[in-house]
């Protein structure tokens, strides 16, 4: 496979770390793959910028950022303005309808999901829009299987929110299938 | 058990100058061990930089002589490692309360089964003079050559007030007082302190002009008067000795032992 | 998946290799970037009868863990720049009184407060000269989660060995990244427990007279054998001692106990060593993109290598000599102003040869920043 470059990108306490995490965990417990992921922290614990690279390849990853992602995903218009002139020409450009508005074009393939609202009108609860991304990019990416994500919730989310979680990925899921077809 | 057996003659003679106190506290406290029937394999004596510290060296327990004011961290290391040990820290008062001061007091807080002993001769002996936190002020030390301006602390109202469960105040001159004190001390489960005023004739007497060690041990007996005494509250001036805190309260390794428990319970 | 397969933070391989390596007792005081090392011990170590203390500081931390080690415990602190200065003295002291410890810095820049969330290697010489006086020190790094793990095993069957210790010098990027560990099985990797003396209780036990192999086997406190330690010069017994001979005799000991063991201590891996015009010497994480720059070259054919260090002190002279002697160019590739580049130089037969490619604003080393370095040296200009 070719080494997949992933810049997950929001603001503090939109859980982009923690998605980023299950991600590149599933890839390398369920999936055999080497994944690294990396984040540049500030002094802040929540609200500021927040970043979180992960690369996964079935080669060995040395060098842990990423300069140039395949894949970048932007939650908030600070992190899109900041982010989106780095994206790999002919790259993969994901962002949330709701909270970020394009400013110039941007030689990649671009979407606008509106992972948000979705989740707000059918879940309620803002806490798995993070989630809800997650199965958007696995969904566009086909990087890890959807088996995979779902034994890493299994394994971190606490049973009694284990539902509203697995139901966000299959949200995100469906917004990506609908744009694949 | 004779006193001597107690004792490393092997190291002898001591570092001390004559009329020294720290002798009197070494040997008040070995009787107070004497009589407590412990057994020297399960005694740690830990201390720190100075004068005082030199006592770990002339005692046959498991002695650790360590750097300046670190002494009660160490113990803590000691003592949370092996519970069942009894650790003995005694300390010189700069060793105590300037630069071991935090750890005084955080070993303190943690009411850490150890028993500390301030051996308080107001002045820096080994360097040659200096003041201490514990000089006061208006005493004339070498680099106080125009009078001491800095406030002294009160041991046992700061070790009070930072939570040893265990606080006394003797002198040299009362023996038999700092022998049980010790005793009592040795016993209490949790942090104890004993702050033991002891002369130092070659500095802080001759600078203070305090005359000899006889004359500053008659001063301990003259200018000092139990806790609560009548006397006290007619002259303020009057120093309190004796016990001043003795409280039960949950002791740190035990309470560690417990989270001991609760972890091996999360996991099983 | 099998249980053995973790996919975690660098500092929390280091754990796992402290535990693996029977870590019973930890000392810290929180600071950033190795709060997560203290974090989770504080919640693994009280499951398998371990200890636990959060101090007053750091100072007090490293004199804990001293303590606690006196009392037969494995032992090890973890702190970041600030902190490893505030534990200097009592490393010292360590040293002296040949104390087996482990000594986490999770390295972020400096001087002083620094940089607190960004990566540096700036404490390289200060591993080596920070507290007082002569003496000779063990320190390790790595630069990724099995090396962590394996270099953290590692030092505690140094520190155990040669009765010292070992500091294990980590850094940001490695610490806070999270990529996948196998955690060895037990008896995968050797470890090395304490060695107790054989004396009898009664019989006069010389804690501090080096047996014929220069070891020194150690008594418990609390124990049978009863005996002095401090960070005086001593005799054997452990009594404080001025006598030239005696103070000779020991700070010759500690300083050999070390250096003449530079072969058993020293810890490396290289990469393309054997036909490489351009060698490039790192450790820690900036060996990963001096690696990622080898990897992308040498398909190119570009004749490039890399020596990776893991054993930073002693430095080992030797080695550097032998794989490096042939090579053109020499570049140094680190995250400071070149304190591996000095010791590098000193050894070299030319040292005109060798160059240092290094980043000092608190950002990770790039493969294009040693490209452009390897650029510059070549004349090609960037």
């Amino acid at each position: 496979m070719e080494m997949c470059r992933i810049v997950f990108s929001g603001s503090g306490g939109q859980g982009v770390v923690t998605a980023s995490i299950l991600l590149a965990e599933a890839a390398v417990l369920y999936e055999s793959l080497n994944a690294v992921q990396s984040q540049s922290y500030g002094p802040e614990a929540r609200g500021g910028s927040t970043r979180s690279d992960v690369i996964i390849s079935d080669s060995n990853i040395n060098y842990p950022k990423v300069i140039q992602p395949n894949v970048l995903v932007s939650l908030t218009q600070q992190a899109y303005d900041k982010f989106y002139p780095i994206i790999r020409p002919g790259g993969l450009l994901i962002t949330d309808t709701r909270f970020v508005k394009i400013r110039s074009k941007v030689d990649a393939q671009h979407q606008e999901l509106p992972m948000y609202q979705t989740v707000m009108d059918k879940i309620g609860k803002p806490i798995v829009f993070n989630i809800c991304m997650l199965g958007a990019v696995i969904a566009l990416t086909d990087i890890v299987k959807t088996e995979s994500v779902i034994k890493v919730l299994e394994s971190r989310i606490p049973s009694n929110f284990l539902e509203i979680n697995q139901n966000a990925l299959t949200l995100g899921i469906q917004l990506a299938e609908v744009i694949k077809r | 058990m004779a006193i001597k057996e107690y004792i490393r003659e092997r190291f002898f003679p001591h570092i001390w100058c004559p009329g020294c106190g720290h002798g009197i506290v070494l040997n008040s406290l070995l009787r107070a061990i004497e009589k407590l029937g412990m057994s020297k394999n399960e005694i740690v004596m830990v201390s720190g930089i100075g004068c005082s510290s030199r006592i770990s060296g002339y005692v046959d327990f498991h002695t650790l002589h360590t750097i300046h004011g670190r002494a009660l961290a160490f113990a803590t290391g000691v003592k949370l490692s092996r519970p069942e040990l009894n650790l003995i820290v005694p300390m010189g008062d700069g060793d105590a309360l300037a630069i071991g001061g935090n750890h005084f007091i955080h070993a303190a807080r943690r009411n850490i089964d150890i028993t500390a002993i301030v051996m308080n001769n107001r002045i820096y002996g080994m360097t040659g003079g200096q003041y201490s936190p514990l000089s006061g002020y208006g005493t004339m030390a070498t680099t106080a050559p125009y009078t001491n301006i800095d406030h002294s602390f009160d041991t046992v109202q700061l070790a009070m007030a930072a939570g040893a469960t265990f606080v006394a105040r003797t002198t040299t001159y009362h023996v038999q007082q700092m022998t049980k004190i010790f005793r009592e001390a040795v016993l209490h489960e949790g942090f104890s302190v004993v702050e033991v005023l002891s002369q130092c004739p070659t500095y802080f007497g001759r600078k203070n002009r305090l005359g000899t060690a006889v004359d500053m041990m008659e001063q301990y007996k003259n200018n000092t008067t139990p806790v609560g005494s009548k006397a006290k509250k007619e002259n303020p001036d009057l120093i309190e000795r004796g016990i001043f805190v003795q409280k039960e309260l949950p002791e740190y390794c035990h309470e560690y032992d417990k989270i001991i428990e609760r972890a091996m319970q999360k996991i099983t | 998946m099998s249980d053995n397969i973790k996919f975690l933070q660098g500092n929390e391989a280091c754990v796992e290799g402290a535990l693996y390596a029977g870590l019973e007792f930890f000392a810290g005081y929180p600071i950033t970037p190795s709060t997560e090392i203290a974090e989770l011990l504080a919640y693994r170590l009280p499951q398998r009868g371990g200890r636990f203390i959060q101090m007053e500081d750091e100072i007090a931390s490293m004199c804990a863990i001293i303590g606690a080690s006196l009392t037969g415990r494995k032992v090890m602190t973890a702190t970041s720049g600030p902190g490893f200065s505030l534990m200097q003295e009592a490393l010292g002291y360590a040293i002296m009184a040949e104390i087996p410890c482990v000594i986490v810095n999770v390295q972020r820049g400096g001087p002083s407060t620094g940089i607190p969330t960004h990566v540096s290697q700036g404490d390289v010489n200060q591993a080596r000269w920070g507290t007082h006086g002569d003496h000779a020190v063990v320190t390790l790094t790595a630069s990724n989660h099995q090396d962590v793990f394996a270099m953290t095993v590692e030092a505690f069957n140094i520190a155990e060995t040669y009765r010292t210790p070992v500091i294990l010098l980590f850094d940001e990027v490695v610490g806070h990244m999270r990529e996948q560990l196998v955690v060895p099985q037990e008896g995968e990797l050797a470890l090395v427990e304490r060695l107790r003396t054989a004396v009898k209780a009664g019989v006069d036990y010389h804690p501090y007279l080096p047996r014929e192999d220069g070891r020194l086997p150690m008594s418990d406190f609390g124990g049978i054998h009863r005996y002095n330690v401090t960070g005086l010069f001593h005799d054997m017994w452990g009594f404080p001692s001025d006598k030239p001979q005696v103070v000779h005799d020991l700070i010759r000991h500690l300083v050999d106990k070390i250096n003449n063991n530079v072969n058993q201590i020293t810890k490396y891996k290289s990469y393309y060593l054997d036909d490489a015009e351009f060698i490039l010497i790192s450790y820690g994480a900036s060996a990963r993109s001096a690696l990622h720059l080898v990897e992308y070259l040498r398909p190119r054919g570009e004749r490039i290598g890399l020596l990776e260090l893991q054993t930073l002190w002693p430095f080992p002279d030797y080695l550097v000599r032998e794989k490096c002697g042939h090579a053109k160019y020499v570049i140094v590739v680190e995250m400071n102003m070149g304190q591996i580049l000095q010791e590098v130089r000193r050894v070299m037969d030319q040292p005109q040869k060798v160059f240092l490619a290094n980043r000092i604003d608190g950002v990770f080393i790039t493969p294009m920043d040693i490209r452009n370095i390897m650029r510059v040296v070549q004349g090609k200009g960037v």
